[in-house]
């Protein structure tokens, strides 16, 4: 079973904010998952190599050959805030 | 109590277009979120394809930092929220990078009479580099982040370093020469702003390690550092303990302040980067190979040996490129060691003096130039004062060596005239004259100085020194 302090820390890590009602409903749900994928700790695997790509090709590279980019109001059009050129953010330190 | 001091070092690649979209690298005057496409601003569905020749300069540093290039070379996201980062999650390398253990000489005391230290690097590997974050008016009165995504995507290759540096110096030091080398191998340039970003890990013997972020100038390193060390020093003699922790460099300051992050290794759920494939390098590594120049150390060793100047001129000569082909230009037509000295220390000065670079200073003073003005000086045409005011003049204002020396009148002196100027000096001072044969043989330098001051400088001072001790001890 998942527990709540792990919970709230995805959500930190997230940078959502939970309430307590939520908090309740993820523990379930995610232990459940969690649960469902343990059947996979019981396979054996210690012969295994690790899997980093499931795509057996290698090598796919460009050229350094500039292409044009997008216009600053195509970059801004998705913004909800902006100004001067820029997008406006929270600030964070 | 011992320091102990490893640095993370980011360097920006010169390459045309950015590590994984076809965005030019060329935006550092360029209005905000103008060099920017689907991909670097991690819009959905947009796929990264890696830029070969980003590798390529990647392998080429891991070789010239006598690294193990590593047979094939993996992606990963870091995952982690920040307005810089566009996609939620960095692409860069985790446990396969481009090479590990490599070695840097640098130029320090050792405590065992030898002048050099070897500095172990732990492993090169490659990143995407996130956006940067403007604020309008300062960072602590601003109430929001501006974000431009120009920067978002460029290549960086980070160097990372085993804690061998022991003082904040040897850590500028080990960024100077580190610098030295990328620049000889013309896969960066440390002129263009933000080009070298340093994370600094910190330790005092006794306490725990803290990592100072956001060191973004070589003397940012030593500042940021040395305000560390006395912080950590302070907290140890009061009996406090070092947190491990991560703070961050102000530069205006000169401050570290905590960041109270609450990430650590785990939290950033590294996994291999589905849409970037595993690419060899090994085949790569012997025709990278045939690239690499002459490097800094070779280069030094070559001059103190083939031009026979001091230990302290081959460095200073060889430091900065352009300096060490500059010349070797100059000291193929003048004497090596009259070369190297006015370029070690007058010219390299008068750079320093007006923040110019080598590149720009050879455009204003190009090196057959510089040869005229030394040649002048060695066939006594001009004095060593005059050659400087030459320079100066070429610096600020250009022009030829010739004219500068008509319209300033800069010729020496011929012996006649001295001698004339010389003889009146002596006639107006017969008091010191006495002096000096009573034993007080500083008044020559009085003498010596009537005599220049007459000369407006055109006079070679030694040579006129010469002639005074030579005339009163004669009686004339």
């Amino acid at each position: 079973m998942i527990q709540k302090e792990e919970i709230e820390h995805m959500g930190w890590l997230a940078r959502i904010e939970l309430s307590e009602a939520d908090k309740e409903l993820f523990v379930k749900q995610i232990s459940s998952i969690l649960d469902y994928f343990a059947v996979l700790d019981e396979v054996e695997t210690a012969e295994v190599d690790p899997t980093y790509h499931v795509i057996g090709i290698k090598n796919v590279v460009r050229e350094d050959e500039p292409k044009g980019s997008l216009s600053q109001s195509e970059v801004l059009r998705n913004a909800a805030k902006k100004e001067d050129g820029y997008i406006k953010s929270p600030r964070i330190l | 109590m011992e320091v102990k001091i490893g640095l993370e070092c980011h360097a920006q690649l010169l390459t045309k277009s950015k590590l994984f979209c076809s965005c030019s690298t060329d935006y550092h005057n360029a209005d905000p979120n103008t060099h920017v496409c689907a991909t670097c601003l991690g819009l959905p569905g947009a796929l990264p394809v890696v830029n070969t020749r980003a590798i390529g300069y990647a392998i080429k540093i891991a070789l010239a930092l006598g690294c193990e290039v590593q047979e094939e070379t993996i992606f990963y996201r870091k995952n982690y929220y920040y307005p810089d980062l566009p996609r939620g999650f960095q692409i860069t390398q985790y446990d396969f990078p481009i090479a590990f253990n490599g070695l840097v000489r640098i130029e320090s005391d050792s405590g065992d009479g030898s002048k050099e230290r070897e500095i172990r690097i732990t492993r090169v590997h490659m990143e995407e580099d996130p956006g940067r974050l403007a604020y309008k008016g300062t960072i602590d009165s601003a109430k929001y982040s501006l974000v431009d995504y120009n920067r978002s995507g460029m290549p960086l290759v980070e160097i990372v370093t085993e804690p061998d540096l022991k003082s904040p110096k040897e850590a500028r030091i080990f960024l100077g020469k580190l610098r030295s080398i990328l620049e000889y191998l013309d896969v960066y340039d440390g002129d263009l702003e933000g080009a070298m970003r340093v994370d600094a890990n910190i330790s005092i013997e006794g306490g725990d390690r803290a990592e100072v972020k956001n060191i973004s100038s070589y003397k940012g390193v030593e500042r940021a550092l040395l305000f560390e060390i006395t912080r950590q020093k302070n907290l140890l003699r009061r009996g406090l303990n070092v947190r491990l922790e991560t703070r961050h460099y102000d530069e205006v300051r000169g401050i570290t302040l905590s960041m109270r992050t609450k990430e650590f290794e785990h939290d950033y759920r590294y996994f291999p980067e589905p849409d970037l494939v595993p690419i060899c390098i090994s085949d790569r590594v012997e025709a990278v190979r045939q690239e690499i120049p002459e490097l800094p150390d070779e280069k030094r060793k070559r001059f103190l040996a083939l031009y026979s100047i001091t230990p302290e001129h081959a460095s200073s000569l060889t430091y900065d490129l352009p300096i060490a082909v500059y010349y070797e230009a100059v000291a193929s037509k003048i004497d090596p060691r009259l070369s190297a000295t006015w370029i070690a220390d007058v010219l390299k000065g008068e750079l320093n003096y007006r923040s110019i670079s080598m590149r720009e200073a050879s455009k204003r003073i190009p090196h057959d130039e510089f040869v005229t003005i030394l040649r002048s000086l060695e066939q006594g045409v001009i004095t060593e004062r005059g050659a400087t005011t030459i320079i100066r003049a070429m610096l600020d204002k250009g022009g030829k060596p010739e004219e500068i020396i008509k319209i300033k009148g800069l010729a020496s002196m011929g012996s006649e005239e001295t001698e004339k100027i010389i003889y009146g000096v002596l006639k107006d001072n017969k008091a010191v004259i006495a002096d000096y044969k009573a034993g007080k043989k500083e008044t020559l330098n009085f003498l010596v100085g009537q005599v220049m001051k007459h000369t407006q400088g055109r006079a070679d001072p030694k040579e006129v020194s010469r002639l005074i001790r030579d005339k009163i001890e004669s009686g004339v």
